[in-house]
């Protein structure tokens, strides 16, 4: 799967593991199951690790833990499945979560802009036409209103701060 | 009213280049039907049964005449010349051709409307009090409230993909015209002890195959906290709502199944922790939008203005109009019009394009340029001087636009149905339309009284009859069209979900079991009772009797 990271194509150093795959060396993503009953013997290896969230998982499940975590990624089932903006909002902005946070699933195009807004920063995308589409698709809207989890000031901030006219 | 800035001319205009490069993709092939669909949908353009229909949003239902005459002109160049103004006070068009609606789109962004979120699992236009700023009962414009809550709402990136659509209302009246308590979210201007203005939240209401009644979730909210409040209650129905089912993925199945404390406490929690960041409201900010809803320049006027008195003396029909269709305003000598685009056997709600222009006109000439779009699917012109009133309803008769019917028998809701809508067990139009010809005495019909028929042609209730006086619900009884009758709805501060009186009717029947309803309640209403409080007096069992006494 193509894997976007600061709007290009890059290598994917992770291995995003089943519950029946044997553990690698190397960084890896387990399930939530997985780190719940393997938790000690995960820690003991002693390289990157990331957990990987159905989008019935909320982050709460995993918010003692993530220092523990390089990555977390949260699953779209369905583009339409929108319970996963709230979590990477949650991520980030609840529990300050600076590592990688990915967007895998139903990740299309038209779908980049409100990701990278709510703290989703890699996406897992089914196509090269998708990359190639990234940098229109996040910035062919550049007016927010709302506070996001991205760097993007809101039209309110900017309004503030306009010289009187 | 409200005007656009560079920041929301820039984003409606890369809205319209993003759209119109869909649509592109969509027309090269490169987009299949499927994946263009979501696409669409969030931009208000469904496939009905016959065409594409676009639907365009009416912020809390405020139009400028010149926006008016953009739409009239859309109308004419694009569609067949009419307009249908919808119960979310917006308006759609049933025949636009693909290829042109990024043209629509781009001449509505000239005069700063747009079509974002009139459809899609978002929030949607969020809806008002059609006298706001000129209504006497007022605490405050609701429209300030409405237009920061439109801004907040456009293209939040985290409530894009809701379980289901999300609706909106706020209201500044103590008499509820908005209603808020059948909506996703219901915002109900409150005074506090100390004197300030805040905000009642009721959540969970809704109509649709459940209809529910919103409960409050919290008594009073202050100003400054209404977005991350609103943000609060979405995060928590984002996360927790039901995306298995879509017939219980609204709000208001959620909190059922948690229990309005428990939701209540959900909420608090995520609340406490948002309630002082970014979305705290600036009172600068605040002021900005309020200086947009200042009230017009109002002459100071008598309030008992001689000439329109003895025009009503001497003109029946102008009293007649005067009666149902003017309400009391604030400011002394001048009163609220409703126009009514409800005459005798015409579609509820739709207006042509040349009555669209001559409404832009009369708004011009005599109410500051501003024209309202009721939920019940009339226009408003909210600032006539009394003087002026003559006049205006001569010109409107013109255009066949005096019907003299607001709030009576005939000023129904009636959704699309069978002859637009895919989803339609029966049709609607007609049967409003077969209503409105059996009562078209309009004599009998003030006789009536206030009288509210609401007509659905399935069980999604976009003809809201759940909350009709009378309402008519489309059935399929093998392939036939009957219709379910509910009595003793009701939309306003004392919101009631209508009960069913019995076994459905079927087409040829529906007109005829409204009138024996209606001749029932003037056979037992007491002297000047309305039909609501007669059916709170005496239940559905006279009704029962009368309806199928035969049977
Ligand atoms: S109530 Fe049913 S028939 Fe009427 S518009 Fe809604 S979905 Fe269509």
């Amino acid at each position: 799967m193509p894997l976007i990271k600061e709007g290009v194509l890059a290598e994917d150093s992770w291995q995003s593991l089943a519950d029946e795959d044997e553990l690698r060396e190397g960084p890896i993503v387990v399930t939530l199951e997985r780190w719940q009953s393997e938790r000690d013997s995960l820690l003991a290896r002693n390289t990157p690790l990331g957990v990987r969230l159905r989008s019935d998982q909320s982050p709460a499940l995993v918010a003692e833990d993530l220092e523990r975590f390089g990555l977390v990624a949260l699953e779209f089932p369905k583009f339409n499945d929108g319970r996963a903006y709230s979590y990477a909002r949650l991520l980030r902005d609840r529990y300050g979560f600076k590592g990688e946070v990915r967007a895998v699933g139903g990740v299309f195009r038209d779908q980049f802009l409100l990701m990278q807004r709510c703290g989703f920063d890699a996406f897992e995308v089914a196509d090269k036409a998708a990359v190639e589409a990234w940098e229109k698709a996040i910035s062919e809207i550049s007016v927010t209103y709302q506070p996001g989890a991205d760097a993007r000031r809101p039209a309110l901030a900017l309004r503030r701060n306009r010289p009187a006219a | 009213m409200y005007r656009y800035d560079e920041f929301d001319h820039t984003l409606v205009t890369e809205r319209v280049h993003q759209f119109r490069d869909q649509v592109e993709r969509r027309l090269s092939g490169e987009l299949t039907e499927d994946q263009f669909k979501p696409l669409r949908l969030m931009n208000g353009l469904y496939l009905q049964l016959h065409a594409y229909m676009l639907r365009v949003a009416v912020p809390y239902g405020t139009l400028s005449s010149t926006q008016m005459r953009k739409l009239a002109y859309i109308a004419r160049r694009y569609d067949k010349g009419y307009g249908h103004f919808t119960t979310r006070q917006n308006i759609q068009f049933n025949w636009p051709k693909l290829e042109e609606t990024p043209d629509i789109l781009a001449e509505l962004a000239e005069v700063e409307m747009h079509a974002i979120q009139t459809s899609g699992n978002c929030i949607r236009n969020t809806t008002s009090d059609q006298f706001a700023g000129a209504a006497a009962d007022e605490i405050e414009d609701p429209r300030v409230y409405c237009e920061i809550i439109r801004q907040w709402s456009t293209l939040h990136p985290e409530f894009t993909f809701l379980p289901r659509k999300f609706k909106i209302a706020v209201t500044g009246a103590d008499h509820d015209r908005a209603a808020v308590r059948v909506h996703d979210i219901g915002l109900q201007m409150r005074r506090n002890e100390a004197g300030e203005v805040g905000f009642e939240v009721i959540v969970g209401g809704g109509l649709g195959r459940t209809p529910v009644i919103g409960q409050t979730i919290r008594e009073f909210l202050p100003k400054q906290h209404l977005l991350s409040y609103l943000e609060a209650i979405l995060r928590v129905y984002n996360q927790l709502g039901r995306r298995d089912n879509l017939y219980k993925a609204r709000i208001k199945i959620l909190v059922r199944s948690e229990g309005i404390e428990n939701f209540a406490r959900l909420v608090e929690e995520e609340w406490s922790h948002i309630k002082d960041s970014a979305l705290q409201l600036p009172e600068d900010e605040i002021t900005r939008i309020e200086t947009y809803f200042a009230p017009p320049r109002y002459e100071r006027l008598e309030d008992t203005v001689r000439e329109f008195e003895v025009k009503r003396f001497e003109d029946r029909d102008f009293a007649s109009w005067v009666r149902t269709n003017v309400t009391a305003h604030k400011e002394p000598g001048y009163a609220v019009a409703t126009i009514s685009l409800k005459p005798t056997g015409k579609p509820p709600g739709d207006a042509s394009a040349w009555q669209m222009d001559a409404v832009a006109d009369l708004a011009e000439s005599y109410s500051f340029s501003e024209i309202r779009v009721t939920h019940e699917q009339n226009l408003v012109l909210p600032n006539v001087r009394k003087a002026d009133l003559y006049a205006l309803w001569q010109s409107l008769r013109d255009v066949e636009l005096a019907t003299p019917n607001a709030g009576l028998l005939s000023d129904m809701i009636a959704c699309p149905g069978l002859d637009y809508c895919n989803l339609a067990n029966a049709r609607s139009i007609p049967v409003a339309q077969r209503i409105s010809e059996r009562f078209s005495d309009l004599e009998r019909q003030h006789d009536i009284g206030s009288l509210k028929i609401k007509i659905s042609g399935c069980i999604n209730a976009c003809g809201h009859h759940h909350v009709g006086h009378i309402g008519l619900l489309g059935v399929d009884k093998k392939g036939e069209e009957f219709y379910q009758i509910t009595l003793g709805g009701s939309a306003d501060e004392n919101t009631a979900i209508g009960k069913i009186v019995g076994p459905a009717f079927s087409y040829d029947d529906v007109v005829d079991a409204v009138e024996k309803i209606v001749d029932t309640y003037l056979n037992i209403r007491s002297e000047d009772e309305e039909f609501s409080d007669t059916f709170r007096r005496v239940g559905l069992t006279p009704f029962k009797e009368t309806l199928y006494a035969a049977h």
